[in-house]
């Protein structure tokens, strides 16, 4: 079979793009080299739907950004993922940061955001109680909100192949040849693709994949995040996104009410050497929550549930995303650099390199028939227990629950399980199971005896998020006892 | 949705729910007892290792024995298990009902209406979350209580080679359980001068096996891509780790012993008032919670050490459940305090004039230490205290003067301080 297109990642981008092209008449096979899609930059981050006024008019991050943002309703309303457009505060605590406060407030004018609001004490106060109360001044911003980003990325995924699209998953791309007007890209286990179009959308690897296949030179730096996340009782949980004032290299700490329902604070920005390198480190807890104390009240190291990192796949050579058709080999769309705010213009990037693929001659017919919606998910976190009676009656494994933290029942595990999530983080990150306050101390074992279950594979073979990462070693009596 | 009412509905059927819902069915309260798992027994059924009910069944038994006696009591006095049954929710109405949604793939959603309320749904394990321990996030990092359900329940091996940090009685256990298994076990590593587990745990489960236990030490670093490849482990001065110190341990699994927490989500709910020292309830003597008709015992109120004192407090609260349904509670009108050198003291008020039990955990680690009871400036009760360790409980009985507004305990440290 040979593809139209080929997109090498499924994160954001890669995914975004794969839903639009699912809307015409053409081919698309998606490949991933981890074992389920938005395992890589895509999974770690704030999940933060930025509100336009972070970046220069002039910027392609600033077009693509607000543009994404609007998409975000529509989206949320046929595919079902959880998004709160909930709002960003931006706090200054002095009167030098309310200068940069004011030319944020007009870079956001200059890219057409409607609805800022300038804010004096009083009024950032009245729209978030929980500030220090040491607050000078800021802005809002409405149109801004927080979304689960795995959930979007398989949502994303759900409804490409709902229509069509094809996903590889475990597929690292090795090499990529172009002859006969035709892409051919093998994997490192051996599989070979052929498709007249490729995409680019390997995140922190895109550097990698674009030397592999012959195109364009460029170095993608990975810039650290680490991100604490607070149990979802957190006294200091606010109402909004708090933004402290931006530094030149990053949007700073935040305060996320995450549309998940817990608190997250992070990230913090540092550049690492290794693309893997996903350690937390000591101090860093410290800091976060001293910055956010000086923000908000209620925030307690007690609340914290775990810890985590993020790699923002920052392009060396500029400050902008890099989205373009190659200048060196035919047929190949670069779509490298896609850093923050690229979680929030990921609709917008997505509609961006559908276009420039039909500028560079892909056939794009509109198709008769898309299936816009997925359909509705239910969870028992979120239902009325009438609506559990009913749910209930039709699947009994809706009462059973599996996951006490979260309240997620065997039900939503089994469907996990069933659209093709296999592993432990897969399942966790389409369904919350194993997130909350015990981080999987009491489900684990449940969640891995459904797994094994649902999929045919045996519990000893289960993984976290792939090869290597196997959880168990072995049966009982397998190892040898030393007397 | 089915509905039910009964007068007492126990939520968990560990050792504290079923010693419960023992006395209350036996006074001829109709009793419910709802758990998550197919069996009763919570964690016991996991502790396949003895040591368990000298005191309170006068027999060593192991945990699954145990919970089967504990069940077999609470059958035998007439009270309804619910198995692999969830609470959802748990709110007291305006009429003084406290209403408990329970949810089962077996029987649905069911309102279950009680009178009264026992919460006994024990602990969580803290995780490597909670203590923000650095390095990266791989497969082979469980916390002790997972890796005892994984080998012991459903018989899989969590890994070959293993580091336990923190000397927790469980991961004592799992120290001597692992090497039973042929997993190889590397080493303790408590942060504490002292061990946080049972001494005897530490000589049956560490020294009988020669595996070091690196007191005074803190797990630095997590290392392993995919899989736990190690662990960097450095010496604390001040409680600093000492950097030039640190050295490196190769495993491939990594068991978080390092503390238990009262599982009170529910509780909070309900609307009850935590005390901050213990994780669990504020309770009187009768052991009601601050929302009548809610009463708390075992783990869920304060963690303890030996599994046959959370029967023995279960029984305790049942009788203060058994008089709140004959409106039959006195009010409490002495108040009790944890002075020097204890961290609480359980239950947190009492009455003058009569017998009560308090039960305290020391800060300090001392031989020959001498508690005291004060109602303002006269000491009311003195008792020694052979052997302290924050690890052990210790439980007094004393009777409260006459007129005694306010009782306070203090810990003095023995001759030999450690």
């Amino acid at each position: 079979m040979i593809y139209d297109t080929a997109i090498i990642g499924g994160g954001v981008s890669g995914a975004a793009t794969a839903w639009w092209l699912s809307r015409y008449e053409t081919n698309t096979v998606l490949l991933e080299k981890n074992a389920d899609v938005g395992f890589g930059v895509s999974k770690a981050n704030s999940g933060i739907v930025h509100g336009g006024f972070h970046h220069p008019v002039s910027s392609l991050k600033a077009q693509l950004e607000l543009r994404g943002n609007l998409m975000f309703e529509q989206l949320r309303h046929e595919l079902g993922f959880p998004f709160e457009r909930n709002g960003i505060l931006v706090a200054a605590f002095s009167e030098e940061e309310m200068t940069t406060v004011r030319k944020l407030y007009e870079q956001g004018i200059a890219n057409g955001v409607h609805d800022l609001e300038m804010c004096g004490r009083e009024r950032m106060l009245e729209l978030e109680p929980k500030l220090n109360p040491d607050v000078v001044g800021g802005f809002f911003v409405p149109g801004g909100g927080t979304v689960e980003p795995y959930c979007y990325v398989f949502s994303l995924m759900e409804s490409a192949i709902g229509n069509g699209v094809e996903l590889r998953c475990g597929f690292e791309v090795v090499s990529g040849s172009y002859q006969d007007g035709l892409w051919t890209l093998q994997s490192a286990d051996g599989r070979e693709i052929q498709a007249r179009y490729v995409v680019n959308a390997a995140g922190l690897y895109a550097d990698q994949v674009s030397a592999r296949c012959g195109a364009e030179k460029f170095t993608i730096i990975p810039r650290k995040g680490e991100e604490y996340l607070l149990d979802r009782t957190c006294a200091g949980r606010p109402s909004r996104v708090i933004f402290p004032v931006p530094s030149k290299h990053s949007k700073g700490v935040l305060v996320i009410p995450t549309a998940g329902g817990t608190t997250m604070i992070g990230p913090t920005a540092e550049i690492v050497e290794e693309k893997d390198d996903n350690a937390t480190t000591a101090g860093n807890q410290k800091r976060i929550l001293s910055l956010v104390r000086n923000m908000i009240n209620g925030i307690s190291e007690r609340d914290c549930i775990t810890a985590f990192a993020g790699l923002r796949p920052v392009l060396a050579e500029s400050e902008d995303f890099y989205i373009a058709p190659s200048e060196k080999v035919p047929c190949f769309i670069q779509v490298a650099g896609i850093q923050s705010p690229g979680l929030t213009a990921s609709p917008a990037i997505g509609e961006y390199v559908k276009d420039l693929l039909k500028k560079s001659g892909l056939s794009l017919a509109e198709k008769a028939q898309i299936k816009y919606f997925l359909p509705a998910r239910h969870t028992a976190r979120e239902a009325t227990l009438e609506q559990l009676d009913k749910l209930h009656a039709e699947n009994p494994a809706w009462a059973h629950i599996v996951c006490r933290c979260e309240k997620i029942s065997e039900a939503e595990v089994i469907a996990a399980v069933r659209r093709g999530h296999t592993t432990v983080d897969g399942v966790k990150f389409y369904t919350r199971a194993g997130m909350g306050r015990c981080q999987g101390g009491f489900c684990s074992t449940g969640i891995l005896q459904i797994i094994s279950r649902e999929s045919g594979i045996p519990m000893t073979e289960l993984t976290k998020r792939g090869p290597g990462s196997t959880l168990l070693a072995g049966k009982l009596g397998d190892l040898e006892v030393k007397a | 949705m089915n509905e039910r009412m009964v007068d007492v509905a126990v939520i968990g059927a560990g050792a504290a729910g079923l010693a419960a819902a023992t006395v209350t069915a036996n006074a001829g309260c109709s009793t419910v007892v709802i758990d998550r798992e197919k069996f009763p027994g919570g964690i016991l059924r996991q502790c396949i290792h003895n040591g368990f009910g000298l005191r309170y069944f006068k027999e060593e038994l192991t945990g699954p024995e145990y919970a089967g006696r504990a069940a077999g009591k609470c059958l035998d006095a007439g009270a309804e298990l619910w198995l692999d049954h969830t609470v959802s929710n748990l709110k007291r109405t305006d009429d003084g009902l406290l209403v408990l949604d329970v949810l089962s793939a077996e029987t649905g959603v069911t309102r279950l209406t009680a009178k009264a309320v026992m919460l006994a749904m024990g602990c969580r394990e803290r995780n490597r979350g909670n203590l923000a321990i650095p390095g990266s996030r791989p497969a082979g990092v469980f916390t002790a209580g997972t890796a005892q359900k994984l080998l012991n329940s459903v018989g899989v091996l969590p890994g070959k080679s293993a580091v336990i940090v923190g000397s927790g009685d469980i991961g004592l256990i799992m120290a001597r359980r692992l090497t039973w298994c042929g997993i190889k076990v590397k080493a303790v590593v408590e942060i504490m001068p002292h061990p946080s587990g049972l001494t005897r745990n530490i000589v049956q489960c560490l020294n009988d096996f020669d595996i070091p236990l690196y007191l005074g030490h803190a797990v630095v670093n997590i290392c392993g891509k995919n899989r736990v490849s190690g662990v960097d482990i450095a010496p604390l001065a001040d409680g600093i780790p000492q950097d030039e110190k640190t050295f490196h341990i190769d495993c491939d699994t990594l068991l978080f012993s390092v503390g238990l927490i009262p599982e009170n989500e529910l509780s909070v709910t309900a609307g009850v008032t935590l005390d901050l020292a213990t994780g669990g309830a504020k309770v009187t003597s009768g052991y009601e919670t601050d929302v009548p008709g809610i009463f708390a015992a075992g783990n869920v109120l304060h963690v303890h050490d030996l599994v046959d004192f959370v029967s023995e407090e279960a029984e305790r609260a049942a009788k203060g459940v058994l008089q709140y349904l004959k409106k039959e509670t006195t009010a409490d009108n002495c108040r009790a305090a944890a002075g020097k050198n204890l961290k609480y003291v359980v239950p947190g008020s009492c009455r003058a004039g009569e017998k009560q039990l308090f039960s305290f955990r020391p800060l300090i680690v001392t031989d020959g230490g001498k508690l005291t009871a004060k109602c303002g400036d006269d000491v009311v009760f003195t008792q020694r205290i052979p052997f302290v360790r924050p690890a052990e409980m210790i439980a007094v009985e004393v009777d409260v003067p006459e007129n005694a507004a306010g009782i306070t305990f203090e810990l003095h440290p023995g001759e030999v301080s450690k």
